[in-house]
């Protein structure tokens, strides 16, 4: 199979602060991933090097064969840490700007998934709860067709029961060889549905491996491992 | 349908078990058609691949088969069932075992325990 993301000898730095210090690794198509890392590991640094919000310090950083940029910007779908969109649209008319920007981008499944949650199209977004807000982006994302999906804390701000909804919207919606990176420190929720993890501690890979062979050999979960790992 | 999973095992491993029991215990009944890898992960609140691995193995071992254009099914060799039946009936007993060790009783006394729970058990 072949990688979706490669990166090599990729670093980051701000100023004298290395925010990525030389990591290298492939992910592969098909899969669902786990950004792991305590706050300040540089998660976010890395999904934005893959967003072209950022650019290298020095190294590689490949997407489906391409450099980030426009080309990459067409199979990738983000979720950033935060929200970005007009709080005096309705969410039909950011599902219908949505669709203008993007090729991949199934409105009838976007609505579909409002219509589970509960979220009336009509409302503006500023008339929406925190929480309500970030499934509403959530739902963006995931209702676009893409090839590499990045998560960035995609459940931090809504309750237990929405959590589930949303992996299940996860699992259900990607596309069999798409992919699926999903940086958060809520392990425990979220290492059902991952095939592998990447520890990151600062900026470097500690660990990349599936959750299954975690399991066998440290006999702890993910969870667990992480606890031990980032002990402060 | 309830999928009990632990935190500490791997996935995969929990995910085989668990089917192996739905199967003896008939809520996959022999011969039934087996619900999509996508639905069962779903279900399970578990990934595609990992539920995709776990129907494998138990495809090599042959409590399923699939029949190439219309899904996975559970085997209809009856048998084959009883023996997996048999074979998590032992591993809950020498499990329990153990632990009846570990409360330090030894064969005869924990055998005299179960008797008298059974004899109790059927007034």
């Amino acid at each position: 199979m072949s990688s979706i993301l490669t990166c090599k000898n990729l670093s980051k730095s701000f100023g004298s602060k290395k925010a990525l210090d030389n990591i290298s690794f492939n992910i592969e198509r098909g899969r669902i991933v786990g950004l792991l890392g305590p706050n300040g590991s540089g998660k976010s640094t890395f999904i934005k090097l893959c967003n072209d919000l950022l650019t290298p310090t020095s190294g590689e950083l490949q997407i489906a064969g391409n450099v980030p940029g426009v080309e990459t910007k067409k199979i990738v779908s983000y979720l950033p840490e935060r929200t970005y969109l007009n709080d005096w649209m309705k969410v039909s008319e950011i599902i219908q700007m949505f669709k203008d920007f993007y090729q991949d981008f199934n409105s009838e499944k976007a609505y579909d998934m409002l219509k589970r949650l509960d979220i009336n199209p009509s409302e503006r977004l500023k008339t929406l709860s925190k929480g309500t807000k970030e499934k509403v982006q959530l739902i963006l994302v995931m209702s676009r067709e893409a090839q590499l999906y990045l998560l960035d804390e995609p459940i931090g701000g809504v309750d237990p029961a929405a959590r589930d909804y949303i992996l299940d919207t996860i699992i259900s919606n990607y596309q069999e060889n798409a992919t699926v990176i999903i940086s958060t420190h809520l392990i425990s929720d979220v290492e059902k549905i991952l095939d592998d993890i990447i520890f990151l501690k600062n900026g470097q890979v500690v660990l990349q491996k599936t959750v299954d062979d975690i399991r066998e050999e440290n006999g702890k979960s993910v969870d667990a491992l992480f606890r031990e790992v980032f002990k402060c | 349908m309830s999928w009990d999973l632990k935190s500490d095992r791997p996935i995969y491993s929990q995910l085989i078990e668990q089917i192996e029991l739905k199967i003896c215990s008939g809520i996959f009944a022999p011969g039934t058609k087996l619900p999509s890898v996508r639905e069962l992960a779903q279900d399970a609140a578990v990934n595609p691949n990992t539920m995709q691995r776990a129907l494998s193995k138990l495809e090599e071992d042959g409590l399923l088969y699939t029949n190439r254009t219309s899904g996975r099914f559970v085997t209809e060799d009856v048998k084959m069932i009883q023996q997996a039946k048999h074979r998590l009936a032992q591993e809950q007993i020498s499990e329990f075992l153990e632990k009846m060790k570990s409360l330090g009783f030894d064969k005869s006394e924990t055998l005299s325990i179960v008797s008298e729970m059974l004899k109790g058990a059927k007034k």
